[in-house]
């Protein structure tokens, strides 16, 4: 099939590359730049593993072509950690309170959770639940998931950090 | 000693060791994208394999043509059962003793069934060529309800053994019957029926569903030719098991089949069998001479690649007027599709279903399981949990809470009556296992005392009393579950899997500057196995756990094992470690000995080293030996400090826990509201706290799908109708609910450590304590049973049919 060209900026960079028109986008970010941080779980934007942020939105880049990126900003997991190297507030929330296990459904949960507390920086727990929806998770349960992103809430917005009672 | 000297306490903190809430070493990679999965692996010249599936439940393949798909462009080969019989691999015997077919070889029995494998150079060119693909079939009559299974007229599902009436696990009745097996003894069961004051019968159901770990089966099969060596990575809980099956059926040489389990993205029992894409890959790759990837997508993964339960129990227990039990009797309608392709140990058809006397105290049981084929997907594994043991955890506590509904009596307090007392233990129960230890009543009543049961109780005899007013369209339900899992198989004097005893192993490495490795015969999917392991070897051997890399997976380098699954990594790998960190320590004594010259006896283990008893300044660190191991041992004894051990375990360990529910329903909409979740779970001794908590939420979490609506239904066709993430019940964490834990510790006596194992008993706790919930919601209303799974639409239905609602 007749290839075409599309150029983009990921996590920062410019990349470009062939691609035939029906690629989905997650498959050139894994297989063509080799970012295979997001993940494919459904192939049916059920699941959000394939999550990355485009143009300031959450996108679950299994139901989106790769041609429809052109000139699009986009950042994956790869980008999410401080310039120097180290954990961002979420990364550093998830190890903190348990929010992964398989560590399968992260990327796409990590990035939309980076979207949510730009578009909310104080989110309530109902906040947050609500805000994941769209993110399948199989092992943990969601309530550490939580705490994780509301540690990393007060870590960015500079206030105290208390885990929940039971 | 000065300031400088650290105290005991921060010695012991610095291991990180057993107890500690030590955040997971995993973490660091996973939370950055930085993984490593099957799917993100790429070799040069790699293909992608998919395959052609039947439309049709049942079906004669009259022909398939592969000219058009051979044109497209990408496409290099088309395999079906002709070429896979040139290699003698059209079938491929399953764990369970039974054969299944790789590829369609004449007909097809399942909707999704694998009908031939197309290779192309990318994933969108062999779609292009499974397309192109004609399959000519002629429709049979489909088999569907297993209840019609033996019907005198039911079609023949499996005409390769429709003659055979000796089946892997004894004789078969009908042609399409699988295995009957018997446990208890029948005459002083039925005489205590005879003479029971108070009997309860039910068909409990327990209906298909699936694991569907988010990352689905998948495989990259490499063959080097020259070489005659196959390499391949993919999605096995199991990988030494896997190599062993390939060299029996591929006729290769075990070493020189090299297995490798990467990173694994979730696996709850859907990545313990062989499947059809893992043969054909590989397959493929001899037939090509290129590594072939196989990957399977969601859909395919929910209808073909395994599946769970499918029992069909009924349950009948006798009892005296007062509440205690005397008998229990289970048939078990077991469907387990089109091929028997159950992974559980070989001796034990219906895993350990036997348990299903479950915490009670019963004198005489007697169970009789049948299984039968049908035309559905080929399994059933043990989705987050021992072999069966959710199944039967399911059917009698289900039926306890009948019992207590007819006697009048509230379901905890009948538990309460009928546990196994603490002194009862080691435990004989009437269906053959010997229960560890346990400590029910305890567990039981923490629970109740936690949730203020009575008051729950309370408050629901006033909503119902409101409810009859018609003063509140909501019913209360207290769902009360009290489990005993059965894991950590197991004993080589009972469990093998084809023929290999269910054993499992740690060799342990240390180096001269008081780090190690340690490589197992487990493989984690999530289960944080780098963590929680390198915490027992820190509190054997003294040496901090971050010193310590945990390597899983890979069967050129790890002794062989058994995998993960069936909650037996800690009960029976944990304590491989345990034993072969003590071997370590042993020669650790000896060479801390002849260093101190003193006798070894004079020596006594403390934290992190040995000291001379009496003289504690006489001290040498482990570390220090380390790096005496490695230059001035005793003289005669060998450098080096590494041991390994295979652990075959004495008994299984049996955790137990109690599990209560607070629901509310609307009867008018059957939507319900968990308000309250509790779980107390007692895993003996406890390695990592917060591994476990998050273990216990994400199986609770499972239990809650399943329970309320994660369902394999098929139509009457045989369409698989909930083939999708749209269809098939997956909470989000706005229908999850808020979970509350618990515990309370009675080591195993057996176990080196004292751990029992934990991470399936939410799963088997769960499902009960939810449909005992819904249950309980409907029971004044005079309803004794209502089968899962308990969605909105089905508890409308419920109330419809209880003339609540119009």
């Amino acid at each position: 099939m007749a290839k075409t060209h599309v150029k983009m900026k990921v996590n920062g960079a410019e990349v470009e590359g062939l691609v035939e028109p029906r690629t989905l986008l997650i498959h050139f970010l894994r297989e063509n730049l080799n970012l295979t941080g997001a993940h494919i779980g459904c192939e049916t934007s059920h699941c959000g593993a394939c999550t990355v942020d485009i143009d300031g939105m959450s996108v679950k880049s299994c139901t989106m072509f790769a041609v429809q990126a052109e000139g699009a900003d986009i950042t994956t997991i790869e980008g999410v950690a401080n310039a120097d190297g180290t954990l961002s507030a979420l990364q550093e929330g998830f190890r903190q309170m348990h929010g992964l296990q398989c560590g399968f459904c992260t990327p796409g949960m990590i990035l939309r959770a980076h979207r949510l507390l730009q578009e909310n920086p104080n989110p309530s727990e109902a906040e947050i639940r609500l805000g994941i929806s769209g993110n399948l998770c199989r092992c943990t349960g969601y309530q550490n998931i939580v705490k994780a992103i509301q540690y990393a809430a007060a870590k960015i917005n500079g206030t105290e950090f208390t885990e929940a009672a039971q | 000693m000065n300031d400088q000297t650290p105290t005991r306490e921060q010695r012991e903190a610095q291991l990180e060791g057993m107890g500690c809430k030590r955040k997971r070493v995993e973490d660091v990679r996973f939370t950055q994208g930085k993984g490593n999965y099957v799917d993100d692996l790429k070799l040069p010249g790699m293909l992608h394999g998919d395959f052609v599936r039947s439309p049709y439940a049942h079906a004669r393949v009259k022909s398939i043509n592969t000219e058009a798909a051979l044109k497209v462009p990408g496409v290099l080969a088309v395999l079906t059962a002709e070429e896979l019989k040139g290699v003698n691999l059209a079938w491929m015997p399953t764990l369970a003793g039974d054969v299944q077919m790789v590829l369609a070889d004449g007909k097809v029995l399942f909707q999704g069934q694998e009908v031939a494998f197309v290779v192309a150079t990318d994933r969108y060119a062999a779609d292009d060529g499974i397309q192109a693909v004609e399959v000519d079939y002629e429709e049979l009559p489909v088999l569907i309800d297993p209840f019609k299974a033996m019907h005198r007229n039911a079609p023949v599902l499996r005409e390769d053994i429709k003659d055979k009436m000796d089946g892997a696990h004894g004789p078969r009745k009908h042609h399409n019957h699988i295995f009957e097996w018997v446990v208890g003894d029948k005459d002083l069961t039925d005489a205590a029926f005879a003479k029971a004051e108070v009997t309860i019968k039910e068909l409990i159901s327990y209906h298909r569903t699936h694991p569907s770990p988010l990352e689905t089966c998948q495989c990259v099969c490499s063959f080097d030719k020259i070489k005659g060596e196959l390499s391949v990575w993919g999605t096995f809980q199991a990988p030494h098991v896997i190599r062993t099956v390939v060299s029996l059926i591929a006729k290769l040489p075990e070493h020189k089949i090299h297995v490798i389990s990467p990173d694994i993205g979730g696996g709850f029992g859907n990545k313990v069998g062989a499947y059809p894409g893992y043969i054909c890959a590989a397959v493929a790759s001899i037939v090509t001479g290129k590594p072939v990837k196989w990957v399977e997508d969601r859909m395919e993964n929910l209808t073909a690649t395994s599946f769970a339960r499918d029992y069909h129990m009924t349950a009948e227990i006798a009892a005296t007027k007062a509440g205690k039990v005397t008998g229990l009797r289970v048939h078990v309608l077991a469907d387990h599709g089109a091929f028997d392709a159950c992974a559980d140990p070989s001796k034990w058809p219906a895993g350990f279903f036997n348990i299903v006397t479950g915490s009670y105290d019963f004198p005489v049981a007697h169970l009789v399981v049948d299984g039968v084929y049908t035309n559905k997907a080929p399994g059933g594994v043990a989705y987050r949990c021992s072999f069966r043991v959710t199944e039967a955890a399911y059917c009698i506590e289900r039926a306890m809470d009948i019992l207590a509904q007819k006697l009048g009596m509230d379901p905890a307090e009948l538990r309460l009556k009928n546990f196994v007392k603490p002194e009862q233990f080691p435990y004989h129960s009437a269906l053959g296992w010997e229960y560890d230890s346990g400590d029910y009543h305890t567990a039981m009543k923490k629970a109740m005392e936690t949730v203020k049961y009575a008051e729950l109780r309370k408050e629901q005899a006033e909503k119902r009393a409101a409810f009859k007013r018609g003063e509140t369209r909501e019913i209360m339900g207290i769902g009360v579950s009290f489990f005993t899992e059965i894991v950590g198989a197991g004993p080589s004097k009972n469990c093998d899997i084809l023929g290999i005893a269910m054993f499992d192993s740690c060799e342990i490495r240390l180096h001269p500057t008081g780090a190690g490795i340690a490589r197992m015969g487990t493989k984690s999917q999530g289960q944080g196995h780098e963590t929680t392991y390198a915490q027992i070897i820190a509190t054997e051997l003294g040496l901090p756990a971050d010193n310590i890399m945990v390597e899983e997976g890979n069967t050129d380098t790890a002794p062989y094992g058994l995998g993960t699954y069936g909650s037996r990594s800690t009960p029976v790998a944990g304590a491989a470690i345990a034993m072969a960190a003590r071997k370590i320590r042993a020669k650790a004594q000896m060479i801390a000995a002849y260093k101190l010259e003193v006798h070894e006896d004079d020596l006594e283990w403390d934290i992190d080293g040995f000291k001379v008893k009496g003289l504690p300044e006489k001290f040498l660190s482990m570390k220090d030996i380390c790096w005496a191991a490695y230059n001035s041992v005793p003289p005669g004894m060998e450098p080096g400090l590494e041991a390994v051990s295979y652990y075959d375990p004495p008994n299984m360990t049996y955790p137990f826990g109690a599990y209560i529910c607070v629901m509310d329903i609307d009867v008018d909409t059957g939507v319900y509201k968990v308000r309250r979740f509790y779980a107390l779970d007692d895993c003996g001794t406890r390695i990592n706290p917060m591994i476990i908590e998050g273990q216990v939420h994400g199986g609770l979490t499972e239990a809650f799908a399943i329970a309320m609506g994660q369902e394999i239904r098929y139509d009457e066709g045989g369409n698989v109708v909930t083939g999708s993430f749209l269809d098939f019940f997956m909470p989000t964490a706005v229908e999850t609910p808020h979970w509350e834990t618990g515990f309370t510790v009675t080591p195993s006596p057996h176990h080196p450590i004292g751990a029992k194992g934990v991470g399936e008993s939410p799963n088997v706790g769960g499902v009960p304590a939810f449909s005992n919930a819904v249950n309980d919601a409907f029971s004044f209303l005079g309803s004794t049973h209502i089968q899962m799974p308990h969605d909105f639409w089905r508890n409308w239905e419920a109330a419809k049919r209880l003339g609540v609602t119009g």
